[in-house]
């Protein structure tokens, strides 16, 4: 029997722009079906050029990331979609 | 004399080079982001240009781009502002090779002030007092720990291509160093491109003053006096003010000759600023120098009657200094509050959104130099300064209460700003008394959540 999964939606929490990963040349925070525990880093969101990191609010599994790499989002915008675990 | 200027810039300094233009008969050119079709430095300039997408790194850093503008609009100089491309030899040279003049110093001035070490170097070879440093970079810890037992600590390691505050790492003993220095040399990598670290004496309880010259091609120097920039949270300054209450008239004549000295010792040309640290005792220490206009500079030409981006434009035109020392009569005292779109309650963090209140101050000693207008929606992509307030009068308590009353009258919203810290900071008995060192911001902040 399929059980129904606990989603959790990661939004901005004010409006900036997008970063997947800590550095131009570096591996991305965090990838659709990677295991993630809460408070865990999961992007960084710049806003008139003063970064804050984007934290999980939960333990989980990344189910997609709606948010596109180094675009501007708007308060509340949809930047992550988590499977509570 | 040019007929025609391209302004690398935006925001209130852009706004502030076009009227210097306007000022001098000069036709201003606009480059804006596509973010900044709104702006006012656009609405304000003869003609804009757009130069890119809003990310400042595909517009206003992109050096092709505007001197494509330049080219385009047939300019015979461009002004770089402050920030942005301001002090990268790389544009000043690359103007220079498209035969436009860069409105500034040097690209040899601009490469040495943006090396500190070597900077230091000759300040010290010319007899400016500098804070005890190593005299290149330091490559190993164990090199890092014999050196600063030699000069005490605390010390602070510090990114030789570094700047604006960042790359810095303060260490009281040798343990903490150990534990510093690998990472230090990382973020300057990282930061900077450059791991290239060095280290510096701290100076306990400093006052950091500057002072502002001007030197034309033709092998005149000037100081215009000091400004007091202490009061900085961050390393970032929030007040300033001119002159300083801290320095003697021996002092600042002491400081004064310093900083000619050390412009003279780089063949300084145009606007640029020496940057001291002052301890408790009165001793001064060479600190950097800003090759730019700065943020600040407004205070200065409140206290000298001087436009020093006016004359930036004449001396890039190669006319000599329309003024020497002893035309110089400084009087009277201003102070300049930097409004930020930040919010003090949420750690200063920055407060996007829609200017929708807009009511600006004005009066009797009151320059304000803004681009903000009612309905106007402050772009995420850029620095947080949207104002600068400046009050002016004959004394330094005559201007905290021209500068109460016109942050009073002050209004902008929905966006949060600093203007409710910058009246509780002018009403503090210690920052009236003239008393206070870099630490001083420090009080007035709730202790700052660990973000990790």
């Amino acid at each position: 029997m399929a059980e129904t999964k606990k989603l959790m939606q990661v939004k901005a929490p004010m409006s900036g722009v997008f970063y997947k990963r800590p550095g131009p040349d570096e591996a991305p925070y965090v990838a659709v079906g990677d295991r993630v525990k809460k408070k865990q880093v999961l992007g960084l969101l710049e806003t008139m050029k003063v970064f804050q990191k984007v934290k999980s609010p939960v333990n989980g599994i990344i189910l997609e990331i709606v948010a596109e790499d180094e675009t501007p989002l708007k308060d509340e915008d949809l930047m992550f979609i988590i499977e509570v675990v | 004399m040019f007929s025609k200027v391209l302004v690398a810039n935006r925001g209130e300094i852009a706004l502030r080079v076009i009227r210097a233009c306007h000022d001098l008969g000069i036709a201003a050119v606009a480059v804006y982001s596509e973010a900044d079709a709104t702006s006012m430095h656009v609405a304000a300039a003869d003609e804009a240009v757009c130069i890119g997408p809003p990310m400042s790194a595909e517009s206003y850093l992109n050096i092709d781009a505007i001197i494509d503008a330049a080219k385009q609009s047939k300019v015979e100089a461009i002004h770089p502002g402050y920030g942005y491309l301001s002090e990268k030899a790389e544009f000043a040279q690359a103007c220079k090779a498209a035969g436009i003049v860069f409105i500034g110093p040097t690209p040899e001035n601009l490469r040495l002030a943006g090396d500190k070490i070597a900077a230091k170097t000759i300040m010290q070879n010319a007899g400016v007092p500098v804070i005890p440093s190593s005299n290149g970079g330091v490559d190993s810890l164990e090199e890092a720990i014999s050196f600063c037992e030699e000069i005490g600590y605390p010390v602070m390691v510090k990114a030789s291509g570094g700047g604006g505050g960042r790359g810095i790492r303060t260490c009281a003993d040798a343990p903490q160093l150990a534990e510093e220095f690998a990472v230090a040399k990382m973020e300057a990598r990282a930061a900077f491109g450059n791991d290239a670290v060095y280290i510096e004496k701290v100076i306990q309880n400093p006052r950091h003053i500057e002072f502002q010259v001007m030197a034309d091609k033709l092998g005149h120097t000037v100081q215009l006096g000091e400004r007091e920039c202490t009061i900085q949270r961050r390393y970032q300054k929030l007040i300033e003010e001119a002159p300083s209450p801290f320095l003697t008239p021996e002092l600042r004549v002491a400081m004064g000759q310093a900083a000619v000295a050390a412009a003279q010792a780089v063949a300084y040309v145009n606007a640029g600023t020496i940057e001291f640290l002052v301890n408790p005792e009165g001793q001064f220490f060479f600190m950097e120098v800003n090759s730019r206009i700065q943020v600040e500079h407004p205070i200065t030409e409140l206290t000298t009657g001087i436009d020093l981006v006016r004359e930036q434009i004449l001396v890039a035109g190669g006319a000599p200094l329309s003024f020497d020392e002893n035309d110089i009569h400084k009087h009277g005292w201003a102070i300049e509050c930097r409004i930020n779109a930040e919010d003090p309650d949420k750690n200063f963090f920055p407060s996007p959104g829609t200017v929708d209140d807009f009511k600006v101050p004005g009066g009797y000693g009151v320059r304000l130099d803004t681009h903000l207008y009612k309905g106007y929606e402050l772009p995420i992509f850029y620095d947080s300064l949207v104002a600068k307030l400046v009050a002016y009068d004959r004394t330094r308590q005559g201007a905290i209460n021209v500068m109460k009353r016109a942050l009073r009258e002050f209004t902008i919203g929905p966006v949060k700003t600093t203007i409710p810290f910058h009246l509780t900071i002018m009403n503090d008995s210690d920052f009236i008394k003239g008393e206070f060192d870099t630490s001083f911001v420090e009080r007035f902040l709730p202790e700052e959540e660990e973000d990790d």
